[in-house]
């Protein structure tokens, strides 16, 4: 975006940080950021979020586990028949347990995975824009814009008496 | 205090009546990080000389070979096998209360379950010790994973040593990222205080979180699968171990009630572990705001829960035992009683099924001493139970002539002893290095600061 900046600021109050997103979200603002100490779900929803795709990443671990599991299992004793206790070569109820736990194992993986691509974790660069308080009991809203949009985005942040107001741009 | 905390009060969703702001949170449980204390550093000492004492056993048995142990035809299986499984079922309580608690929204985990998930990791570090140590050759333990050797021989996967190895693995694995998964945003939290060296360290494993939407979106998320996911795994996972018994046919060890009884086993023993933790913990952090009687009352509850659910199994052993009519599985449960090891069995069944008792009583739940010293007698009582169905089993099977008797070397005991100092190592250090309490989590539980009241209290 041409001309484009960032405005953050920084609230004593959960209210007043819903109010200022609901704001900048009906003036038409399209990036609006929220920091948070914990996982508050006024501010979900004040930003409209829906479904997390990390799930979609946790069945596809957990199918991949499976697979991998039984194929293992029986590839190997049909590579080299062994009958051990009697037992049929490609005993099934047993290999349940080994594409059990590489359900789960695969399954938690991709969950990880999916969090780090879809999050952009690890991002171990220093940011501008955020304030050590958010991780203590500050809440922040950040927007982006062109600059005769951003006084108006100042003026709606504004309204919620913000304890703290700058300007700075996001890295990412 | 308005309405809405009264009403939360009322229904005891209140867990810390006296913590109320955000910056509290943080003020308090980041201050563990920063001042350790004597008392601090004398354990470490402790644990540092009995890290030396287990790794230097460990080398003279490697030096000198397996038989500077006891174990012997027909006792193959002896102390490394039963401390092996105390402490896979140590483990398994933090993750009962990290991912079973939260899934069903217990109030009350949110102050113990970073250091119930810190216990799983280590515990779960120990006990992946012992198969290396009973194997003797140390050399030779990568024979445990699967791959195709010179001559394409394949682990047997009918084997419950090889599930036990995938098990084993998942776990340490699913669990070591589960909790520092859920750590992240706390030390976010510490290095937005630290400084210097600790700054540095902190920016790189919180993975540069900032706490935006979409971060805690993502996260809330992946936290709940990994929670479902690690539930099964943690009842799989001590129900394979029993399964390295049930599935031989030792009288004693060949029975189908193994599986629910070890997980029960491992929980109750696990809860004891953890009070065991959190009563030093909260002395010597001062967290006493967080971890209130309340915590202690439910966790107490759940170890009451567990032994009656323990010793109904040791009963419905002793009974299919009789009600069988097989006389070799009559004979190994009166020689568990009456035979050569009647004392580990006794001590078993005091503190396992007798000591608790007085758990029923809720002075005894809300006296934080009592408990501590209830939750070591289990400790004790859970070890020699897994010492009771290994060893008894083991020393009077079939066939007369190879009965025999089993005792513990020097060398074992100190590798017994010295895994204690070595678990304890590294969760000495988890206090100190990770915030010992979810900070975030804790905010959750907290009402949300509003203008609209703030204004209201002018």
């Amino acid at each position: 975006m041409e001309n484009a900046g960032g405005l953050l600021a920084s609230y004593e109050y959960l209210d007043s940080t819903v109010d200022t997103i609901k704001g900048l979200k009906k003036a038409g603002f399209e990036t609006v950021r929220a920091y948070t100490p914990y996982p508050e779900h006024h501010i979900e929803d004040a930003l409209g979020y829906d479904q997390s795709p990390v799930r979609v990443w946790t069945l596809v671990g957990g199918l991949t586990g499976a697979a991998t599991g039984f194929a293992l299992t029986i590839w190997t004793s049909i590579d080299w028949p062994l009958v051990v206790g009697g037992k049929p070569i490609v005993s099934i109820p047993a290999y349940i347990i080994i594409a059990f736990e590489l359900t789960i194992l695969f399954g938690a993986l991709g969950t990880i995975i999916g969090l780090f691509v879809l999050s952009r974790l690890p991002s171990i660069k220093p940011t501008v824009v955020y304030d050590p308080e958010f991780s203590s009991g500050r809440y922040g809203v950040y927007v982006e814009g062109s600059h005769q949009r951003l006084e108006e985005a100042r003026r709606i942040m504004n309204e919620q008496e913000p304890i703290e107001l700058r300007e700075g741009e996001a890295d990412d | 205090m308005d309405v809405e905390t009264n009403r939360r009060m009322a229904r005891g969703a209140v867990p810390h009546p006296d913590v109320q702001t955000y910056d509290e949170v943080n003020r308090d449980v980041l201050r563990a990080l920063e001042t350790p204390g004597k008392g601090w550093w004398a354990l470490l000492a402790v644990a540092a000389s009995g890290v030396v004492l287990f790794f230097g056993a460990w080398g003279w048995q490697l030096y000198k070979g397996i038989g500077v142990s006891g174990l012997n035809s027909p006792v193959g299986w002896g102390v490394y096998i039963t401390t092996f499984v105390f402490w896979v079922g140590i483990a398994h309580s933090g993750t009962l209360i990290s991912a079973i608690l939260f899934l069903f929204r217990s109030p009350w985990r949110q102050s113990i379950y970073r250091a119930a998930e810190a216990m799983t990791v280590f515990a779960v570090m120990t006990a992946g010790l012992f198969p290396l140590i009973h194997v003797g050759r140390l050399w030779h333990a990568y024979w445990l994973i699967p791959y195709p050797n010179s001559r394409f021989l394949w682990p047997n996967f009918k084997s419950p040593l090889v599930w036990d190895v995938f098990a084993i693995t998942t776990y340490f694995t699913v669990s070591a990222t589960f909790f520092y998964l859920g750590a992240v945003p706390d030390i976010a939290a510490a290095r937005d205080r630290a400084t210097g060296l600790r700054k540095k360290f902190y920016q790189v494993i919180s993975l540069g979180w900032r706490g935006t939407d979409s971060q805690w979106h993502h996260f809330g998320k992946a936290y709940i699968f990994l929670a479902a996911l690690a539930t099964p795994l943690v009842l799989s996972v001590h129900s394979v171990v029993s399964w390295d018994f049930a599935m031989t046919i030792v009288p004693g060890w060949h029975s189908t009630i193994f599986a629910p009884y070890f997980v029960a086993g491992a929980i109750f023993s696990g809860v004891a572990m953890v009070i065991t933790l959190v009563v030093p913990m909260r002395k010597i952090f001062g967290l006493e705001a967080y971890l209130t009687t309340k915590h202690f009352d439910a966790m107490a509850k759940l170890c009451l829960f567990t032994s009656l659910i323990v010793l109904y199994a040791y009963v419905c052993e002793f009974f299919l035992a009789w009600y069988s009519g097989e006389e070799i599985e009559r004979t190994a449960f009166w020689n568990r009683l009456f035979g050569d090891y009647w004392w580990a069995s006794w001590t078993m069944l005091t503190c396992n099924g007798l000591v608790p008792i007085m758990l029923w009583f809720r002075r005894i739940r809300h006296s934080i001493p009592a408990l501590f010293v209830i939750a070591i007698f289990i400790n004790i009582g859970m070890w020699f139970e897994r010492y009771v169905i290994v060893v008894t089993s083991l020393h009077h099977e079939y066939e007369p002539f190879a009965w025999g008797i089993y005792r513990p070397s020097l060398t074992e005991m100190a590798i017994l002893v010295g895994s204690f100092c070595w678990f304890g190592f590294w969760f000495l250090l988890f206090t100190r290095l990770i915030p010992p309490i979810a900070i975030a989590e804790l905010k959750e539980v907290l009402p949300a600061p509003r203008r609209r009241q703030a204004k209201e209290a002018y």
